[in-house]
């Protein structure tokens, strides 16, 4: 029984010895970083340049490859959302910029500092994990401090800046508590203190709200994006959620299998999609995409949907009967009852503000959104035409986007 | 139409309804284990400790008169001394070795499934086979210890493991760790498993060195598990018997008796059933010292608590 003693005793010295803000053991308690004001003043003096910046990035496990040379750059005060399917490999990237995963070429540069050798702990950097990971046994107060402890910042400062991340996410109450006596929502705005009371050049989110509900989920996305403009620390948050990526981003960097498809801000990559890939993912419902072929008439060029309806098109290079893929956003048909697609509807769901009408046109899927009321039965057919000068063609084969001129688009 | 039935089947039916007597039945096999096989002997060894038993005489109530033979009792005071220093530390020991194990076994490591198996080995082999195994590594004559020993050139003569007072208590401490360190160790792997690695992940981005993650996260996290199982591995190792048997029988010159070796000599080779009741009776307030030491080390933490506001 006395056994276990010396560990405990040896557990309270060290504890003691932290909250003195004494550096426990004698270990390096150096962060590698010269002190810097807190998140509460000094702001213009604190922040240097701290973008980050990804050059040919790989990362290989043995023979597979996960990361095929991924270049990003995220400005000085940005914030950067990496979005993509589970499995594209953007948590491993966030994980590499942190540097919990071990890059297998290529260059992360933070500032103008590359960093690739450098340990998590002196690349001045906060992340915020998805499950939170805070440490069950401290007490609110204690996670927070604990790197401020850890670098061996004096006790006033630590109290003063613990209690200012606190009062910036109304956590004041709730110092003395234990994670487990916490809420999924405090949790998550423990897991941002402790970053922010670190001042670090660089926050790191990697999806720090998918345990949340969907309510909380809104409310703390508009909260993140308030902190970031209140201090305008450069971020990169990964989401696979592309509305949380559409509604928080200076700019999204769509990944998929490892690769950067597209790089933009958000409208930019929903107005002008560069593949098949960042057409389908970005916007909810998503974009509909139907096979279409290239005819070149004596009258010039026009994809053709089905058998019947022509789109012209301009500036087309494509040699005659090349197969192409025509994307429609599902706001950007008309309904009508004369000319345009026939489309077989196979159910009506009334949104209120919105009607969203699933057809089949061509054997193919498509949703269609309108602002109108309709009452179509199940089974019936309608028309649809696809709005001038709103749609985008693909190549079928490659995805790759075809830069076209509607020559109705004036 | 119920009461069509016959009215002794009635009654059973409505017995079999009943939740409290259906409750005492389920009941029954556990109670009539833990009484009949566990309460009972314990009463009925104290009650002996009472009595001036022998062997082939029921003996008669005589108090306190085994206890007060045994605190004058040299030997019986050397076992209890010999008790704490052989439990205090081999549990030290099989501590330290056992959680240096776990961490170990809890990194990548090549083989790791069948590292693991090989660690719990000692464990597995029943204790009176790995005892007589000990028994050959330390005999005077034919110790592969000795044999090695004298082979290297680091020694001219065998040593005489088991003979020397010292030698023989350092020995069966050995054998002892040999044995417990794969509970420890297993057991606290299970612990270190249920850490999440994002606290560790957490850690490294907060600054923390190995050693400061080792202090600040592991050592506090796996705390409730260490208490549970230096709970019990005191108790093992407070109460153990064959190793010493096979091994020493308790010599040489007594230094290597326990109260458990000297309970057994004394009641059953002996004879005097009562004086070797009396001694095991006198473990039983230790024994319970170790459990009120677990039950408030077992006591969740604050920080294990759920989430009532209060």
């Amino acid at each position: 029984m006395a056994v276990s003693l010396p560990g405990a005793l040896l557990a309270r010295w060290c504890l003691v010895r932290l909250r003195r803000g004494e550096p426990a053991g004698g270990a390096s308690n150096s962060s590698g970083s010269t002190p810097r004001a807190g998140p509460e003043g000094g702001r213009g003096a604190r922040r240097s340049m701290a973008s980050v910046e990804l050059r040919q990035v790989r990362k290989q496990y043995g023979q597979t490859s996960v990361i095929h040379g991924v270049d990003v750059g995220v400005r000085d005060g940005e914030f950067a959302v990496l979005v993509g399917p589970s499995g594209c490999g953007k948590s491993t990237l966030l994980r590499m910029i942190a540097g919990l995963e071990e890059i297998s070429s290529g260059e992360i540069l933070i500032g103008d500092r590359v960093v690739n050798r450098v340990p998590p702990k002196d690349r001045d950097i906060a992340m915020v994990f998805q499950n939170y990971a805070l440490y069950p046994h401290m007490s609110v107060f204690d996670n927070m401090a604990f790197s401020l402890r850890l670098a061996g910042r004096p006790r006033e400062d630590i109290q003063r800046r613990v209690e200012e991340a606190a009062r910036v996410l109304g956590l004041g109450e709730y110092l003395q508590r234990y994670p487990r006596q916490l809420s999924g929502g405090q949790r998550q705005r423990v897991a941002m203190g402790r970053a922010i009371v670190r001042a670090p050049q660089v926050f790191l989110f990697d999806e720090p709200l998918s345990n949340l509900d969907a309510r909380l989920r809104v409310q703390m996305r508009t909260e993140i994006r308030e902190l970031h403009q209140r201090l305008r620390t450069t971020s990169v948050y990964v989401t696979h959620d592309q509305i949380e990526a559409m509604t928080m981003a200076d700019r999204i960097v769509v990944m998929n299998l490892g690769r950067v498809e597209q790089s933009g801000a958000p409208l930019e990559l929903y107005d002008e999609p560069a593949n098949v890939f960042v057409a389908g993912f970005i916007g909810s419902p998503a974009m509909n995409f139907l096979p279409a072929r290239l005819r070149r008439t004596p009258d010039g060029v026009e994809a053709v949907l089905g058998d019947a309806l022509g789109l012209p098109l301009e500036g087309c290079e494509l040699p005659d009967g090349s197969a192409l893929t025509l994307g429609v956003r599902p706001e950007h048909f008309v309904i009508g009852s004369g000319a345009g697609l026939p489309a077989q509807v196979l159910g009506v769901e009334p949104t209120g503000a919105d009607t969203q009408i699933f057809c089949r046109v061509c054997g193919t899927p498509v949703t269609v959104i309108s602002r109108e009321r309709h009452r179509f039965e199940p089974g019936g057919m309608i028309r649809l035409t696809p709005l001038p000068g709103k749609t985008y063609l693909f190549d079928a084969a490659g995805g790759q986007r075809i830069p076209t001129r509607d020559p109705r688009r004036g | 139409m119920a009461e069509s039935g016959s009215a002794a089947q009635g009654h059973r039916g409505r017995l079999l309804d009943n939740r409290e007597f259906l409750g005492a039945l389920f009941l029954l096999p556990a109670a009539i284990l833990l009484l009949g096989l566990l309460a009972y002997p314990l009463g009925l060894g104290v009650w002996l400790g009472f009595t001036d038993a022998k062997v082939g005489s029921s003996g008669q109530w005589i108090g306190l008169e085994n206890f007060e033979f045994l605190v004058g009792d040299s030997v019986f005071l050397l076992s209890a001394w010999n008790t704490f220093i052989y439990t205090f530390t081999a549990s030290v020991i099989k501590f330290a070795l056992g959680l240096w194990l776990a961490l170990l076994l809890n990194e990548r490591l090549p083989f790791k499934a069948a590292l693991r198996a090989v660690v719990l080995l000692p464990f597995i082999v029943p204790t009176v086979l790995s005892a007589i195994a000990f028994w050959w590594l330390y005999d005077a004559q034919f110790s592969v210890l000795s044999w090695t020993l004298v082979r290297l050139g680091l020694i001219d003569h065998y040593i005489d493991f088991l003979g020397n007072p010292l030698l023989a208590r350092c020995s069966v401490i050995v054998a002892n760790v040999w044995r417990g360190v794969p509970f420890i160790a297993i057991s606290l792997l299970a612990g270190l498993q249920t850490i999440a690695p994002s606290l560790y992940e957490a850690a490294a981005i907060d600054g923390a060195t190995a050693l400061q993650k080792f202090r600040h996260v592991t050592l506090p996290l796996l705390s409730p598990i260490i208490a549970v199982v230096m709970t019990f591995s005191v108790l093992f190792t407070f109460t153990d018997f064959q190793l010493i048997w096979v091994l020493t029988h308790g010599g040489p010159l007594n230094a290597t008796h326990l109260m458990t070796t000297l309970s057994y000599q004394r009641g059953i080779s002996g004879g005097a059933l009562g004086e070797g009741a009396a001694i095991s009776t006198a473990m039983i307030p230790f024994l319970l010292l170790a459990v009120l030491f677990s039950y408030f080390g077992l006591q969740r933490r604050r920080w294990q608590q759920g989430g009532a506001d209060r």
